[in-house]
């Protein structure tokens, strides 16, 4: 590639601002959760604190329970996933490799089920949820995502591409096709299951719709949640506890992306083909 | 080997092996089947009974109204105002976050030194936490203490109210919608900028075109057409979805001036308890995003086989 020394620079200083644009707000989070308040409220500009208030991150896990915020996440996000491959890989097998009537039809569904909007059964699915006197719960939480048609989809694709000789080996070995499932084709299926649990738990730390719908004690609020809650009540104008919160829990996401890149640019661009 | 090994199962001896084999099938495909329907066919569907209802939640009767929710959309501002306002933001964040995301694709490709740190840099916003980053744009925005209006004030300008603007607020909330798309975009364009065949380019440069801009034109649009029209969907599809931003800040105000379809099914269902009409406002959404999501289906054969 030939590019003289003008247009390098060009590139780099266009690039810079990109860059900067997009990393603006998270400087900005950082800066303010380190600042006081009187800095804070300070006219004029200035980036970076010039006392550091660490006290701020304190008082944001004292004034609303952060922490317990942090553990729904991962009780959500882990009891969603769970369940999901529980439901989607044996589903996904029987579609992908045994031959029985109703197997078109029923990837028919899984189709059609791709262009449905996790919004769209809010309405029925919370009266459901009602009349079972499970509101404000863990389930209501995780029970409507357990069924994933993009997990059985994904799945599909994969153990289409698996060689025949290898489920039709352990036939002979007298696996039955439950066993096959778990101990001879999960297990060679660790590229589709990575990817589809980073997209499946990135969607779902960061959903605010359904946790705003299903619960409303907070101590089962999920970290979105859980931020509007602290914004929306006394403590919320205490600006540099409420960025040291949304510092907390934007840390996990970004700290998973950055330790794991590919996987996780690949899972989150797996959204674009659930739509 | 013991016996019972070998003897089928007492009730296998009246099916055949092929209904044996259904039997298993159904057995492992069950589970999700079940969830399937309970928690997405059953649901969709008694959303669109509802929607010719006016059934509030908790009542204990209800009337068949027909399309009259409908009619209440089309007709009554605020509910017009939910779809136009939808449009208006996917006319706004559509175009510019894929253009822009072409443009971030195409510099990371033809950076260097640095290529990692700005696809990373870019990407950041998909990562993050959209309500914890609309809290900071929140703070950004401030139209006294906020970094954006002090900024234009150290060069004269006189910052406006970004969100309390009737007629500034969608705007604003788009922008904030541009930046968390295009780094997602990028990401898109990079892999089919990565399908591209760089003998073209040498081929290209053979002819004549030896220019980057002559080589964007004669080569990378041409080629990089599918995926254009695929991230062009996918952004649509996305952006019809906004609802973090809009809740966090500006729950769909001042006077619904930022509405949008599904804050305003959330609102109407679950804060003012209007079933009948939240699910008109469902079935209204679905139909669009499900219009695009076939248009994004087409598409997708094509742009798998280009790779």
């Amino acid at each position: 590639m030939r590019r003289g020394f003008a247009g390098s620079l060009a590139l780099y200083v266009a690039l810079l601002i990109g860059a900067g644009i997009a990393l603006l707000p998270f400087f900005w989070m950082v800066s303010l959760s380190l600042k006081p308040a009187d800095e804070i409220f300070a006219p004029g500009i200035d980036l970076i604190p010039n006392v550091l208030a660490w006290d701020n991150y304190a008082r944001a896990f004292a004034e609303v329970p952060l922490a317990r915020f942090l553990l729904n996440g991962v009780i959500v996000c882990l009891g969603i996933l769970v369940f999901q491959i529980l439901f989607a890989v044996p589903c996904a097998y029987a579609i992908a490799v045994l031959r029985f009537p109703g197997r078109g039809v029923l990837f028919g569904a899984v189709l059609a089920g791709l262009l449905v909007p996790p919004h769209v059964p809010a309405i029925p699915v919370y009266l459901g949820l009602a009349e079972l006197r499970l509101l404000d719960s863990y389930t209501a939480l995780i029970l409507p995502f357990v069924a994933s048609v993009f997990g059985i989809f994904l799945f599909v694709q994969y153990f289409r591409t698996l060689p025949r000789d290898l489920i039709d080996a352990a036939r002979v070995d007298g696996l039955s096709d439950w066993a096959i499932v778990w101990r001879v084709v999960f297990p060679t299926a660790w590229p589709a299951a990575t990817a589809f649990a980073i997209f499946s738990i990135v969607a779902h730390w960061n959903d605010l719709f359904w946790p705003l719908i299903a619960v409303s004690n907070p101590d089962l609020a999920t970290p979105p949640r859980g931020i509007l809650y602290f914004r929306d009540q006394e403590a919320g104008s205490d600006i540099g506890a409420l960025m040291a919160a949304a510092t907390v829990v934007t840390l996990p996401m970004v700290a998973l992306f950055l330790a794991a890149q590919r996987s996780f640019i690949q899972g989150v661009a797996m959204t674009g083909l659930k739509g | 080997m013991s016996l019972a090994a070998i003897r089928p199962l007492g009730r296998s001896r009246w099916l055949s092996l092929a209904q044996r084999d259904g039997l298993t099938a159904w057995s492992l495909a069950l589970p999700a089947t079940l969830a399937m329907l309970s928690l997405i066919f059953v649901p969709t569907l008694l959303v669109a009974v509802l929607s010719i209802t006016d059934w509030q939640f908790g009542a204990r009767s209800f009337d068949w109204i027909g399309l009259e929710n409908f009619a209440e959309i089309a007709s009554d501002e605020n509910g017009r105002k939910a779809v136009i306002n939808t449009l208006i933001y996917v006319g706004v964040v559509m175009p510019a976050s894929v253009a822009l995301g072409l443009l971030a694709a195409l510099g990371v490709q033809a950076s260097g030194v640095g290529r990692g740190f700005f696809r990373a840099a870019m990407f950041l916003p998909v990562a993050s936490t959209l309500v914890a980053m609309a809290t900071v744009w929140q703070m950004l925005l401030h139209p006294s203490l906020g970094l954006v209006n002090s900024l234009l004030g150290t060069i004269g300008l006189a910052g406006p109210d970004w969100l309390s603007d009737r007629e500034l607020v969608l705007f604003t909330l788009a922008g904030i919608g541009i930046w968390e798309t295009v780094g997602y975009n990028m990401v898109l364009f990079l892999a089919g900028l990565a399908a591209i065949p760089e003998d073209l380019y040498q081929a290209a440069e053979v002819d004549g075109a030896g220019k980057p801009w002559e080589r964007f034109w004669t080569v990378t649009w041409p080629l990089l057409g599918p995926t254009v029209l695929f991230v062009v969907t996918i952004t649509a599809i996305r952006s019809f979805r906004v609802f973090e931003t809009v809740a966090t800040l500006t729950a769909g105000g001042p006077g619904y001036a930022s509405d949008v379809l599904v804050y305003a099914l959330y609102r109407e269902g679950f804060e003012y308890f209007r079933a009948g009409y939240s699910a008109a406002l469902t079935v209204v959404f679905l139909v669009f995003t499900v219009s695009l999501t076939l248009v994004k289906f087409r598409l997708l054969d094509r742009w798998i086989f280009y790779r």
